[in-house]
């Protein structure tokens, strides 16, 4: 597989890194939603439709904002996205909201793919998108699927990894995949890459 | 890229809990679709697909206890037992799981539900399935609104071409919950009536419930006839996160590179099986879809007459009725459908009839502005 | 009636989490809707919300929106005539 990871992005514990090197340190933001307005802000990212999202979906925009910055990118750059929790956060603002007035902007979030949309909608991207859900990060899979579509479906690039908002923690690795780039696309180097930050960031 | 054979396959719907079941119904042009009180909305009722939950726990019982599983749980795994049921030689070591659900078992999060909270998850949901059988591998798990269904078959067709397995079992499903009957109707997106595709009159969605099965494969088939899948495609309108693009840019892409990877050409196309979900909307982007591809001549229906929309079990549901309407060369009736109400000319199935049908194309569309197309072929000749 | 207009701006603002814009960037007469605060399909919802929550005016006809939620003073109209809270 003749593909590789052009840049890639981290976001964990109030750090956003690109290509391991820290961009962002936001320690004084008082938590993760904070965290993600303070990030806003410091990107000068400019899209008020930004504060109407959900938490994983302002992480999606926050992290691709960092990953696409002064890059092209082919409005048919696939997106392969996975996490554990599906849009558990907001399912359960949902669940709440039932107990009196449904907000229809809290309910049409309860659905992890809306991030892929936004991203979508925000860089005009009309590509491929999936999202999986698994217990744990599976390089594997993400690297197995991400070959077929650039093999087989005349897509010259993805987005692909990682995107996790539970108990208001967050967690994200996503790689932009093409031709260009000096690490090689494999489920090793992915599972080397999330584990090393992530590694960090335990100790 | 080699194609996927679907064989084998159920469909647990209250139309009945078995394909044979539901086809007789479907040809007698018979609706899912009952008025069903619910204290959530205003006028205290709606029209909806829902599985009567004794005749489950009895047709249940005759596998598992049903105390120990979730409505979901018991209508998935009964859609999968009568598939591996119709295939006793099967190895289950050597069979891949993909599940394809919106929300899982999101009744767990009422504070009535006896299950642990934990239920909730979709990991929790894919490994009681994985476990009631023996499956041996991680199942794989999509969630992607309302294509979801679709798009685990895309799947199983391209993770078997990276080699990962040959034969998988792919089981879609999804309840009519009070978590989105409520937030269906906070949409102002339900219909007071049965759910009237592409009809002039039509005011929204009703909401359905079903688990479907179906074992599909890489490997040359030994029985003929057979579907196949032979080109699928998705891709994003870019244009909203809940309303579909005027223009539908994310349809027309998505079926545009079916085709192309199908080696078809438009004018192939026997069949449509549409999304058809009875909203203004939708319905509307459907018809300029399909006239921007000159495919408004090609004989479509809905199966949301019927069923409702089940949301993450539709694509699959509707799949697999495409495959039965391939092999028995039939076009069923899209049910409701009154007087026309598109700007664009369809031409819409109004009576069941029989067909020589070889190559079909199944849409699907859901929030997020996601699109799926996936065109099927009947393989008549040996492979 | 200035005030009810200013609360509603208010209210408009937290609901539909128009964060970037104050009070004052809303005018009374201007398009809610298409080009003025570029107000969705969404956001459309969430005024009915708003006016059920905030007010206690049930709207069942999404229709009936449209020709409420014109604009800051047109809202303020039907509020001040339909309120039951």
């Amino acid at each position: 597989m003749p593909y590789k990871i052009t840049c890639f992005v981290q976001i964990k514990d109030q750090r956003i890194l690109l290509d391991k090197r820290e961009v962002i340190s936001l320690e004084s933001a008082r938590d993760s939603n904070d965290f993600l307005k303070e990030a806003y802000k410091a990107l000068n990212i400019s899209y008020p439709k930004f504060h109407k999202m959900d938490g994983l979906s302002k992480l999606g925009i926050v992290a691709t904002e960092v990953l696409f910055s002064n890059k092209y990118i082919s409005p048919e750059t696939a997106l392969v996205f996975s996490n554990a929790s599906s849009s558990l956060e907001t399912d359960r603002e949902h669940q709440k909201a039932m107990q009196g007035i449904i907000s229809p902007a809290i309910f049409v979030y309860t659905l992890p793919n809306i991030v892929m949309g936004e991203i979508s909608i925000k860089h005009k991207l009309q590509s491929e998108n999936v999202f999986f859900i698994s217990e744990n990060f599976n390089p594997a899979l993400i690297v197995d699927y991400t070959n077929v579509l650039l093999d087989n479906s005349g897509i010259p690039a993805a987005v692909c990894g990682w995107i996790e908002w539970k108990n208001a923690e967050y967690d994200v690795f996503l790689c932009l995949v093409s031709r260009e780039g000096d690490l090689v696309f494999s489920a090793e180097k992915l599972d080397e890459l999330y584990h090393f930050e992530n590694e960090r960031s335990a100790n | 890229m080699k194609d996927l054979y679907l064989l084998d396959d159920a469909i647990v719907s209250p139309l009945g809990f078995s394909t044979e079941e539901n086809l007789e119904l479907v040809s007698k042009n018979i609706s899912g679709l009952k008025l069903h009180k619910n204290k959530r909305l205003a006028m205290g009722e709606l029209y909806a697909g829902i599985i009567e939950t004794d005749l489950l726990r009895e047709a249940f019982n005759k596998i598992g206890a049903p105390e120990k599983f979730t409505k979901l749980e018991q209508m998935m795994l009964l859609a999968v037992h009568k598939v591996i049921a119709a295939n006793p030689g099967i190895n289950i070591t050597d069979t891949a799981l993909i599940l394809s659900t919106t929300k899982g078992n999101i009744d767990v999060l009422e504070e009535s539900s006896p299950f642990p909270k934990n239920r909730v998850y979709l990991t929790e949901l894919a490994k009681v399935i994985k476990n009631f059988f023996g499956f041996t591998t991680e199942p794989v798990v999509v969630s992607n609104a309302c294509v979801s269904g679709g798009l685990a078959l895309a799947i199983a067709k391209r993770l078997m071409n990276s080699g990962r397995f040959e034969q998988a079992i792919v089981v879609g499903g999804d309840l009519v919950s009070d978590f989105v009957v409520s937030g269906f109707n906070s949409f102002l997106a339900l219909s007071g009536e049965p759910c009237k595709p592409f009809s002039v009159d039509r005011k929204g969605i009703s909401l359905g419930e079903a688990a479907v099965a179906i074992l599909v494969t890489n490997r040359n088939p030994t029985a003929i006839p057979v579907v196949s899948l032979i080109g699928e495609a998705s891709a994003n309108d870019a244009n909203h996160i809940s309303g579909p693009s005027r223009t539908a840019e994310g349809l027309v892409h998505s079926i545009e590179r079916a085709i192309k990877q199908a080696e078809i050409s438009a004018e192939q196309i026997d069949y449509i099986s549409a999304h058809g979900t009875a909203t203004l909307f939708n319905d509307e982007m459907e018809a300029v879809a399909f006239n921007r591809l000159d495919l408004n001549e090609v004989p479509l229906n809905s199966f949301k007459g019927y069923y409702g929309h089940t949301l993450g079990a539709s694509a699959l549901l509707e799949s697999i009725l495409t495959k039965h309407s391939l092999l028995q060369n039939q076009l069923f009736t899209s049910l409701n459908y009154g007087a026309h109400g598109l700007s664009k000319p369809l031409h819409i199935i109004k009576d069941n009839r029989k067909a020589s049908l070889k190559y079909a194309l199944k849409t699907a569309s859901g929030f997020g502005g996601c699109n799926l197309a996936l065109i099927f072929k009947k393989e008549e000749n040996a492979i | 009636m200035s005030d009810l207009r200013t609360e509603l701006k208010q209210s408009i603002i937290e609901q539909l989490n128009l964060e970037e814009l104050g009070v004052n960037d809303i005018a009374n007469d201007e398009p809610l809707f298409g080009d003025g605060l570029g107000l969705d399909s969404i956001d459309a919802l969430e005024l009915i919300v708003l006016l059920e929550k905030e007010y206690g005016i049930k709207l069942d006809d999404p229709q009936k929106g449209k020709e409420i939620f014109v604009s800051i003073d047109k809202m303020a109209e039907y509020i001040e005539a339909h309120r039951s809270i």
